[in-house]
């Protein structure tokens, strides 16, 4: 099964897509556990997500803390704090 | 009733002030929020998760309106590309008395700022710098606690 992994604002810019569509390996416990994961897929990866306390997530668009559990989500979203209004 | 919009085509204020206006509101709240050119601002551009955002907003204004006994609520917000002075947000509430609008206004855009996924990248000297969620938006949000 595959996921769908967005990316926003300067997240998305630091990876250079908006999206991906990924196998992602069993053993992922938390949605920082993904985070880390992910990290290792480019640089630029690896620079987007240097320091998980700018991220905030979302599992099939509900906001989530980076430790909650994965879970089989079809579509996870990683950004930073919103700057809305 | 309650109507979310988010888009990317100038915020019309009369038209979105006529569209709530309507039979059974005692008072009607509204708050505009435009561009500022702080800093020598040039453009803000506005970028956010569709799905997700008008689902927020719907959540928010539902909440609004269970709290406040509104009749309407309306959230309308621009994205994509804007200069200083142009509408980023308007928000307008009805309710049978001023109070309720007010305050369920109020409410809708402070936690508006912190529960909905948009972000802001400002344009200024040729460079851009996305924006930096404050502190001082999160207390504000934080004092509609029940």
């Amino acid at each position: 099964m595959t996921t769908e992994i967005l990316y926003f604002a300067w997240v998305r810019e630091k990876i250079g897509t908006g999206a991906e569509t990924l196998d992602l390996p069993a053993g992922l416990a938390t949605v920082a556990d993904l985070v880390a994961w992910l990290a290792g897929r480019s640089p630029g990866h690896a620079e987007a997500f240097a320091d998980p306390t700018r991220l905030r997530a979302a599992l099939d668009q509900n906001f989530v803390a980076l430790d909650a559990p994965l879970g089989r989500p079809r579509e996870v979203a990683i950004f930073p704090p919103v700057t809305g209004g | 009733m309650i109507a979310v919009m988010v888009d990317p085509t100038p915020i019309d204020i009369g038209a979105e002030y006529a569209a709530i206006a309507v039979d059974g509101a005692g008072g009607i709240a509204t708050f505009a929020g435009l561009v500022r050119a702080d800093d020598g601002v040039t453009a803000l551009t506005l970028e956010h998760y569709p799905g997700a955002t008008e689902a927020a907003l719907v959540a928010l204004a539902e909440a609004a309106a269970a709290r406040w006994a509104l009749s309407a609520a309306r959230i309308t917000h621009r994205v994509g590309r804007m200069v200083p002075g142009d509408t980023v947000v308007f928000v307008a509430t009805a309710a049978r008395h001023r109070a309720a609008a007010l305050e369920a206004c109020a409410f809708l855009i402070d936690r508006l700022k912190t529960d909905a996924p948009f972000w802001k990248k400002e344009t200024l000297a040729g460079a851009e710098r996305w924006v930096e969620p404050r502190d001082s938006d999160d207390a504000a949000a934080a004092r509609w606690r029940p």
